[in-house]
């Protein structure tokens, strides 16, 4: 077991009131897993990664990580977890990327070879040899959060959380994040616990999502469990070439919504994408076509009222 | 292992900075200016007055050349603790917090700022005048008393500033207070302690250290009794005084850490 919490709360004194933060959250995770932790804003699962990682003493309950207590073995926890923060940098901002590189290695004590083994392999699956010499301020967000994932591996941790590591990503860096970080996980000796209010993130790197609202665990579960219990369907949007009356009857479609003079078509369906697309493109000529998916936000939302 | 951590972290900080070799210099030449005149402003003060507080004009200078030269390093090795604040309000110390090494240390090298030199070379260019100006009857104590005294001055200037700037742990930017200490401490330390109230003097012996900065070495090196009545080995205790500030602010700085994470709140 890598993580075990029981009743863990935090409280904030916010001007004589007592604010719980996080109320009760009990959570085990088994070595090798990829849990996504989600919840709405203010949900609590900052201040939980806080208490987790040993920044924050818990108010109430335990935590063990990687076997240790957080706060009073935080130094020695350290060395065994990585944490990327989206919004926050552990680099140096005004050296080169590699150098920042040697000195985490080097406060890690990573011994020599393995750094240049561990970071060659990154490096390469993520690309980052053009850009190694510059320095971080003047990287990208999507080089910097490569670069962030990069330090947070070097020392090998068991375990690597993530907050929000893709946020203001663009597409393509979002993907080339996911796909390395699938990768890491699969070979089974890192654990990820990732806070994302991206779907996609979840749905291509955890099988086990936790949701928490107002500090509590609200559902621990499968994704794929929890998708058929409670998330909204996905819309197929259609723009037609021509206008055509309401798509009414395709395989699978649950509801159809007409916009600009029927141009568009916002399809709500269950089942294969693919297919349903083929099936419209019988009945109409279609220009273009975009799937969205149902947010966490609605997943939570809908969560939250059941 | 990890002082070689931190010379490489310091080293880098070094090389960083050379980089921009004109930004350097002018801060450099700035510092210098910066701290040169309050040595002007004393020397204008001794254009009016032939004694301050029951001292001279070169037993002033050297006061002041003590004082300088432990600011100056003090500033270099641990003036970036004032800001602690900006890691407080970003979150940003929840990074150094999830390093393994130590949070103050990794505040103080996580910018060495170099053009801070400039306060330490005027110090030193002035207290190397100061020593060979002010009539000193050199004895290997004196000797002795004048190698250390910049270096304790310095360990209780820095130890001092670290305990100011906890503040910041409980106020929401205590920069300001912090600021007033560290600053202060500079101007308060560069003259004789004689020439403040009753109050102040106490304050400066007793609760912030400053009067074994320059003003008890000083009159170590000038072979003068305390003109306050303060007992003779007070003028000899920097050292002593430096361990027990040290030993202070890192209490009140794991203190401030607790309050931080939380514990017992």
């Amino acid at each position: 077991m890598i993580i075990q919490t029981r009743g863990l709360g935090r409280d904030f004194v916010v001007r004589r009131t007592r604010i719980p933060a996080v109320a009760d959250v009990g959570l085990d995770v088994e070595r090798g897993e990829a849990v996504g932790f989600l919840g709405p804003n203010g949900a609590g699962k900052s201040t939980t990664i806080k208490m987790l990682t040993g920044v924050l003493v818990p108010t109430a309950g335990t935590a063990r990580v990687c076997g240790l207590d957080p706060v009073r073995e935080r130094k020695a926890l350290a060395r065994r977890i990585g944490v990327v923060f989206g919004q926050r940098s552990q680099l140096w901002w005004d050296l080169p990327l590699a150098e920042s590189f040697a000195l985490h290695g080097a406060i890690h004590r990573v011994p020599a070879a393995r750094h240049r083994e561990r970071l060659d392999e990154c490096v390469e699956l993520l690309d980052m040899a053009a850009f190694l010499s510059t320095p971080v301020r003047q990287l990208s967000l999507g080089q910097r959060m490569r670069g962030e994932v990069t330090a947070a591996l070097l020392h090998s941790p068991e375990l690597l959380v993530l907050d929000e590591p893709t946020i203001g990503l663009d597409l393509a860096s979002k993907e080339r994040l996911r796909t390395f970080l699938a990768a890491v996980n699969a070979r089974g000796d890192v654990t990820l616990l990732l806070t994302t209010h991206d779907l996609p993130d979840v749905e291509r790197l955890c099988r086990r999502v936790v949701v928490i609202d107002k500090g509590r665990v609200l559902v621990d579960d499968d994704l794929a469990t929890l998708r058929r219990r409670f998330a909204g369907n996905r819309t197929l949007v259609v723009d037609l070439v021509e206008p055509a009356g309401p798509l009414h009857g395709l395989h699978g479609v649950v509801d159809v919504a007409v916009e600009a003079q029927g141009m568009r078509q916002r399809l709500e369906f269950t089942g294969s994408a693919a297919g349903l697309i083929a099936e419209a493109a019988r009945r109409v000529e279609i220009r273009d076509v975009t799937v969205d998916e149902p947010s966490i936000e609605d997943l939570v939302r809908t969560l939250y009222a059941s | 292992m990890a002082d070689r951590v931190l010379l490489r972290i310091v080293a880098s900080r070094i090389r960083s900075q050379l980089a921009y070799r004109t930004s350097f210099a002018l801060h450099v030449v700035a510092q210098l200016i910066g701290q040169g005149i309050e040595l002007v402003a004393i020397l204008v003060v001794f254009t009016q007055v032939t004694s301050l507080g029951g001292f001279d004009r070169d037993e002033v200078v050297l006061m002041y050349a003590l004082a300088a030269t432990a600011f100056g390093l003090a500033d270099l090795s641990v003036g970036q603790v004032e800001e602690l604040p900006t890691y407080i309000r970003t979150g940003e110390l929840d990074v150094l917090l999830l390093r393994p090494l130590g949070t103050l240390v990794q505040i103080l090298s996580a910018d060495i700022a170099l053009k801070r030199v400039g306060k330490v070379v005027t110090g030193l260019a002035v207290l190397a005048y100061a020593y060979a100006t002010s009539g000193i009857d050199w004895t290997p104590l004196r000797v002795l008393v004048a190698a250390t005294a910049p270096l304790c001055g310095a360990v209780i200037f820095g130890a001092v500033w670290v305990a100011a700037n906890t503040v910041s742990f409980w106020v929401v930017d205590g920069r300001e207070v912090a600021n007033s200490v560290t600053y202060g401490s500079n101007f308060a330390t560069s003259y004789p302690i004689t020439v403040y109230g009753p109050w102040l003097r106490r304050v400066l012996c007793f609760a912030v250290p400053g009067a074994f900065v320059a003003y008890f070495p000083a009159l170590a090196l000038l072979g003068r009794p305390d003109p306050l009545g303060f007992p003779l080995w007070l003028q000899y205790a920097p050292p002593l005084v430096a361990a027990l500030a040290v030993g202070g602010a890192a209490l009140v700085w794991r203190a401030g850490v607790r309050r931080y994470q939380g514990t017992g709140s």
